[in-house]
């Protein structure tokens, strides 16, 4: 197997990187894929929280690293799905504890055992950034409507292009298309016309998503979540798949921007 | 510890950066250096460092741990030059160049003539995104956005074919003849010379506009082919 190695980042903060990690993983390994996640947030690890593997953890990535463990042995198997692995971060450590070749190293091991890497990346673009996108093959920006965190969007998406990373894909966090329609919130257009970027998937303003990331159980789970609808049809758009978008009732612009616009 | 300044100078090649060390131990240097490093992480990200030990004597394994923290960093050591036949033995055993040709000041300054008329134009033909900073003393075009926090800073006019949402500064040298051009300006901060430019109503500067200034106030010009 080769993997592949995708890295979720987003620049601000609290934009849903860890959320939409584990709910693509989760969707990628309920559709059978073998899948490991990375926690890249060392010092502020929650990838564990969200997927509630929190009490398996024994080794982590910096032990990996330090040669503690054996790859194997950091991988917690996933309590629903046989074929999901999370590589947690380190707790007590900082993100100087990792350096972008230790992750090129974890990554190139892991590359034959599994189908894919989702690495989750902290906010920011210091060096915990930069570890987490020195392995990727590819990278999803993930962005909220809100101005803030489109111009931190944009910065990121600006660094990566410099970094020779290509153009990364766009994820559309908690959009409310209630309040895009009375012009109180950005749409997906406004987001695409600015950030000019091929967006992978919208997902809508959920309260379920909040439920499910305390409890430990990602949304992509839940067949009847429109939330979980929109991670797992991300997750196929990953593997290839043409798969159209929800109708999110997101303006009418919104069709001909996604078609019309040349990616 | 000394300041490092007097410990490290730093210079501009042709293709990257030479570093000079001064006469101190190696421990000094190496933490003065590496607090430039820290200090200018944007400045050092990607470059090609070429580094001047004079009589410095360098192992391998300094040499070595040295070239992997540099890597560490995003920086590219390809030389080191040195008085000491140690050294310099040593660098060669780890591939590494030990003659560089000579640095030539002039290539540094950007290639721009203060002359109107005769200066330089840069042309970027991509979007500039947030965080972006482009100084040139010429002309700039750009074929593509200025998003909100990227900058544009030039010698002479600004040319934008796209929107400007982020700074743009023409006649950055003082050239108050000086004019900015963009499709959509609604959300521009721009300068020309010394003047802060003052938008005034927001809806025509959706089209075409130029902007220079007249007897000291900013003058909008709207474009349109009819």
């Amino acid at each position: 197997m080769t993997a592949k190695v995708v890295t979720i980042t987003s620049g601000k903060g609290g934009v849903g990187k860890t959320t939409a990690v584990a709910n693509l993983a989760v969707a990628l390994a309920a559709d059978g894929a073998k899948v490991v996640c990375i926690d890249g947030d060392i010092g502020l690890r929650n990838l564990d929280v969200v997927m509630g593997l929190e009490n398996r953890i024994v080794y982590d990535i910096v032990d990996i690293i330090e040669g503690r463990c054996r790859l194997r042995q950091a991988m917690i198997r996933d309590k629903r799905l046989p074929e999901l692995y999370l590589i947690p971060a380190a707790q007590t450590r900082d993100k100087t504890a990792v350096s972008p070749s230790d992750m090129i190293r974890v990554c190139k091991e892991l590359r034959q055992e599994v189908d894919w890497v989702l690495i989750d990346s902290p906010a920011g673009i210091e060096r915990g950034f930069k570890n987490s996108i020195a392995a990727a093959d590819s990278v999803l920006v993930i962005t909220n409507p809100e101005v803030s965190a489109v111009r931190d969007a944009d910065r990121v998406i600006g660094i990566l292009e410099a970094e020779g990373k290509g153009s990364p894909q766009l994820i559309l966090n908690r959009l409310n298309p209630a309040m895009v329609k009375k012009h109180d919130m950005l749409s997906a257009e406004d987001v695409l016309d600015l950030l000019a970027i091929k967006l992978i998937g919208v997902v809508p303003e959920d309260s379920g998503v909040i439920v499910g990331t305390n409890r430990g159980n990602p949304v992509a789970l839940d067949p009847k979540s429109r939330a979980g609808q929109a991670f797992r049809n991300i997750a196929r758009r990953m593997k290839g798949e043409e798969v159209p978008f929800l109708d999110l009732e997101a303006g009418d612009g919104l069709w001909s921007k996604l078609f019309g616009r040349k990616s | 510890m000394a300041d490092p300044n007097s410990l490290i100078s730093i210079k501009g090649l042709r293709d990257g950066l030479l570093v000079t060390l001064g006469n101190a131990p190696w421990e000094e240097l190496r933490g003065a250096l590496m607090e430039q490093i820290a200090a200018r992480q944007s400045f050092f990200q990607g470059a090609r460092v070429a580094l001047d030990v004079g009589a410095q004597i360098f192992h391998v394994n300094d040499l070595s741990e040295l070239r992997d923290t540099l890597s560490e960093r995003g920086i590219n050591l390809w030389a080191v030059v040195s008085e000491s036949p140690t050294t310099e033995q040593t660098s060669q055993l780890l591939g590494l160049a030990t003659r560089i040709s000579k640095p030539r000041p002039q290539e540094i300054t950007q290639a721009a003539s203060a002359e109107s008329g005769q200066q330089t134009s840069l042309f970027i033909g991509r979007t500039l995104r947030s965080g972006t900073r482009i100084e040139f003393g010429g002309h700039v075009t750009v074929l593509g956005d200025i998003n909100p926090g990227a900058e544009v800073i030039a010698g002479g006019n600004v040319i934008v074919w796209g929107r400007i949402r982020g700074a743009v500064h023409a006649g950055a040298n003082g050239d108050p003849s000086s004019a900015v051009c963009g499709l959509d300006v609604s959300a521009a901060q721009m300068r020309i010379a010394g003047e802060v430019v003052e938008a005034p109503d927001q809806a025509e500067l959706r089209n075409p506009q130029k902007i220079s200034v007249v007897d000291g106030r900013a003058r909008f010009e709207s474009w349109s082919a009819e």
